[in-house]
């Protein structure tokens, strides 16, 4: 990396001052860093959360807190990391950042849209916060009807109506993407020239709009079901809960593409950038993203295997779950064939990268044990769940967004990071979070059952192992966010491209102008083309 | 175009003279064009999402129609066929006048005209929830509003108490989104008046028109559904 | 700019009055006993009047290939929830001597 003294131009950050110039912007840029810092404090309120969990966990009996007091902690684990953190993670931050850029538009196509889904976004998270600090609620993320419509008391309506918003920023969002993918790309910029980071986006923003709008109708149907006594989905009322089922799954299988794709993208940029080639088989892996996202509306009733649903729909939905793995593991492949004979550096983006191809890949694969619908009878609501789906959306979602905040936060911030902690955190997330969930994968295959505050004393030293791996899990998570905060005044200049990288965001200056290109790019070739240097081929 | 839009063409950065900016472009987008395709597509994208946000409704009907088909249709007969054609016909003409104030801004026609179609729609619309309040208050002196007073004389009380949770929770969202478009058509008439339309920028009307007569389509499937599957019920 | 199309008076009046005359006529279908017939009718008369107000009111026949793309995977989307979903449904009870 050049050492650069020069101090920073006129950009996006010193342009205008004042808390009014970030809360009214229209910047994409601002408006994505609003983003990361409301999700990251929803980050560290989910995390909160779940170290109570743990905590509770070290020990079979109820001790450190009160079941009651359980089921409210998972609880509102679940609804915050998933709708509140996950959900909005890589699309409303890097997406929203980047997303402009990559496309060479100065901005998305309704800057004022894209402020309000912040707000929309703040005004769901206050919702469901006062849900928290008022009593908290104890259905589950899932919201699962009766229970969240009769028998529960606590908060639902109240959280619910927070997740109902919130919903709303996400499908802004998309639409906003979708729109500026369509409308607002540089001249020559075809679509076969996009960054793959950008396919990846705009699948998302596909799921984001097609099911968004379903799981908003269904949660409001709990709260005016509980609120109104209207006759919906209690059975008391002649509803049918597996309706709920059906309904909230159309939606919530779908979602956890959302959190996925867009890591994917990142993964995808980052492969390319530090093995120094071209991605092999672009197309393969730009529709990959489409086949994910449309087959990925097919298979929600994976979810409904022993919840009375009929044999035989859950076979025609064990079948198009096999499917939906096939454009999982074309990506896989792509990445390795990216990899092989790649000039590979090993810089902290790249060490996420890998940590993202390969937990993913575990959590891919055991999603396949789990369509298996004989299996499933077996491990469904245990830990082994547990276990699957914190390996696609912690091993593989926050690895991803960890590696893209590594990877663009020169460009973000204009300042590097030390490099040798990065990779030290890199290397503790990834320890950490192996010894946390893998344990779980045994007991719950052993028969642990997922959502209980007491279990077997057999099962102990699992999930002591876990609880530990989980503290380690956590500093790592804490050191990335003390040095970036710290690197935003006394690290090093990073300068327009400090990797080396190529693609348009590398071409402006770190941190960019407002108005991010000085004249329109025009576009003759895909980005990441490298030129063959003596070293490809021998590293 | 009108004398007021005209300016003389300024010369670019590589002193060429272009085309001047329309005074309404925003600094991100290149020409009008791209603005207003923008807009439309936005607009068409988001009303994707409202079909499957009624989506999730039709689906509920779908399932417990199947499931009690005679329930459905003895709770069906009770209410008022009269009102809910007439209200069919109260949103056709409102979805007619709303296309009409669309042509008007389109081809430049007066503010008073633009603004009489626009004042009509936003009239049919207020009809429209008049009736349906109407409706909602027969629903309650007759105890039919789903709950703990709900009343029911027939042979299917659970089913019919289910049909009008139903039947609450459809038109009150479509109810809403009325609301919601009537609100939408107030301001769309007062930057009618201001005289912002004309022929080279009426986009907010074209948008605005797509969701009115979004919101017609939606009233289009429930009538049947919900006011004429008991038509022919014989108790 | 693409041009957009500016659709004579006279054919809002046409629809209009196709759109009315469709009204009348699932009003009257509904008053006849037509066993499963009438919910065939009913929908379909209601698709074609949705048509007609999405075709001509909302401009689609003048559209680009996009938005016909949008406004068809927005029904086809709903057309997945619908089918698998009722999938469920009316295949309940098909493994005898249970109700899955
Ligand atoms: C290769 C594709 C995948 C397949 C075939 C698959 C399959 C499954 C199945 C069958 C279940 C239900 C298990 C049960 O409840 O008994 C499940 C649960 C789950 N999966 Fe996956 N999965 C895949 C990928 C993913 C991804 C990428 C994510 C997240 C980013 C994810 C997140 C989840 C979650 C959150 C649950 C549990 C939901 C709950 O009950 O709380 N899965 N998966
Ligand atoms: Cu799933």
């Amino acid at each position: 990396m050049d050492t650069i003294t020069t101090a920073p131009t006129l950009n996006y950050l010193n342009s205008a001052h004042g808390l009014a110039s970030w809360l009214l912007t229209r910047d994409h840029k601002r408006i994505a860093l609003l983003y990361l810092v409301s999700v990251t404090a929803f980050f560290a309120i989910g995390g909160f959360f779940a170290m109570m969990i743990r905590l509770e966990l070290v020990t079979p009996a109820a001790d450190f807190v009160q079941p009651d007091t359980y089921n409210k902690l998972f609880t509102m684990h679940g609804v915050i990391m998933v709708f509140f953190f996950l959900i909005p993670s890589i699309p409303a931050v890097l997406g929203n950042f980047m997303l402009p850029i990559m496309v060479g538009a100065k901005d998305l196509a309704f800057p004022r849209i894209n402020l309000l889904s912040w707000y929309i976004y703040v005004l769901g998270g206050l919702f469901t916060l006062t849900a928290a600090v008022t009593g908290g609620v104890d259905t589950g993320w899932t919201f699962y009807a009766p229970y969240s419509t009769a028998s529960s008391n606590s908060h639902v309506i109240m959280a619910g109506v927070g997740v109902f918003i919130t919903g709303f920023s996400s499908i802004l969002t998309g639409l906003n993407f979708i729109v500026t993918v369509h409308r607002m790309r540089a001249p020559g910029l075809t679509w076969f020239r996009l960054p793959l980071f950008v396919w990846s986006h705009y699948a998302t923003s596909l799921i984001m709009i097609l099911g968004t709008p379903v799981i908003a109708i269904t949660v409001l149907l709990v709260a005016v079901e509980r609120g109104l006594h209207l006759g919906i989905f209690d059975p008391a009322l002649g509803g049918d809960p597996i309706l709920f089922q059906h309904l909230f799954w159309f939606y919530s299988h779908p979602a956890v593409y959302i959190m996925i794709l867009p890591a994917m993208g990142v993964t995808s940029e980052i492969v390319q950038a530090f093995a120094r080639k071209n991605i092999f088989g672009y197309a393969f892996v730009a529709f990959s993203s489409l086949a994910i996202a449309i087959i990925g509306f097919l298979v929600w009733g994976h979810h409904l295997f022993v919840s009375g649903q009929s044999t035989y729909a859950g076979l025609i939905f064990s079948i198009l779950s096999f499917l939906v793995a096939i454009p999982s593991a074309v990506k896989v492949f792509n990445w390795t064939a990216t990899i092989y004979k790649g000039a590979v550096s090993w810089d902290s983006p790249m060490l996420y990268a890998f940590g993202f191809v390969g937990l993913f890949t575990i959590g891919g694969l055991t999603g396949l044990f789990l369509a298996s619908m004989g299996l499933d009878v077996h491990v469904h609501d245990t830990y082994f769940i547990i276990a699957h789906f914190h390996y696609v959306m912690v091993g593989g979602a926050i690895m991803g967004y960890l590696g893209g905040l590594h990877y663009w936060w020169p460009k973000i911030t204009g300042r590097m990071y030390p490099e040798g902690w990065a990779k030290f955190a890199a290397l503790t997330v990834f320890v950490g979070f192996n010894l946390t969930f893998f344990p779980q994968f045994i007991v719950g295959y052993l028969g642990m059952p997922r959502r209980y505050a007491m279990y077997a004393p057999e099962f102990q030293v699992y999930n002591v192992m876990s609880s530990a791996g989980a503290s380690i899990l956590a500093v790592g998570y804490v050191i990335p966010l003390i040095y970036f905060i710290w690197s935003l005044k006394y690290a090093p200049l990073a300068g327009k491209d400090p990797w080396g990288a190529k693609g348009l965001e590398w071409e402006i200056p770190s941190p960019p102008p407002t108005e991010n290109f000085a004249v329109t790019p025009i576009v003759t070739e895909r980005t990441h083309q490298y030129a063959p240097s003596r070293e490809v081929g021998i590293a | 175009m009108p004398d007021g839009h005209a300016h003389a063409a300024p010369l670019d950065a590589h002193g060429h003279p272009h085309e001047p900016a329309h005074p309404k472009l925003q600094h991100h987008f290149d020409d009008m064009g791209q603005r207003a395709e923008a807009s439309t597509l936005g607009m068409w994208v988001f009303l994707v999402t409202e079909i499957l946000f009624f989506g999730g409704l039709f689906m509920c009907y779908l399932v417990y129609r199947w499931k009690s088909p005679s329930g459905f249709q003895e709770a069906s007969f009770e209410l008022n066929r009269v009102w809910g054609a007439t209200n069919t016909a109260v949103l056709i003409i409102s979805s007619l006048t709303m296309a009409l104030a669309v042509r008007a801004a389109q081809t430049s026609a007066k503010r008073g005209t633009q603004v009489f179609f626009l004042g009509l729609t936003m009239f049919f619309g207020l009809v429209f929830l008049g009736i349906k309040a109407i409706e909602y208050t027969d629903k309650f002196v007759h105890h039919h509003v789903p709950g703990p007073h709900f009343h029911w004389d027939g042979q299917y009380p659970k089913p019919a108490e289910q049909f009008y949770s139903l039947y609450f929770a459809m038109t009150g969202l479509h109810a809403v989104h009325m609301i919601v478009g009537v609100g939408i058509m107030a301001v769309i008439t007062w930057m009618a008046w201001r005289e912002t339309f004309d022929e080279d920028y009426y986009t907010p009307v074209e948008v605005a028109g797509l969701y009115w007569h979004f919101v017609d389509i939606v009233w289009i499937f429930l009538f049947p559904l919900l006011y004429l599957i008991g038509g022919h019920f014989k108790g | 700019m693409t041009e957009h199309h500016i659709a004579p008076r006279g054919m809002y009046y046409v629809v209009f009055l196709a759109l009315i005359i469709g009204t009348g006529l699932t009003v009257a279908a509904a008053e006849v006993d037509l066993g499963a017939l009438n919910n065939v009718l009913m929908l379909a008369i209601a698709c074609a009047k949705a048509l007609l107000v999405i075709l001509f009111f909302m401009h689609l026949r003048w559209g680009t290939r996009l938005t016909w793309v949008v406004v068809g995977s927005g029904f086809f989307w709903l057309l997945i929830m619908f089918s698998l979903t009722m999938s469920d449904y009316m295949s309940r009870g098909w493994v005898e001597g249970t109700l899955r």
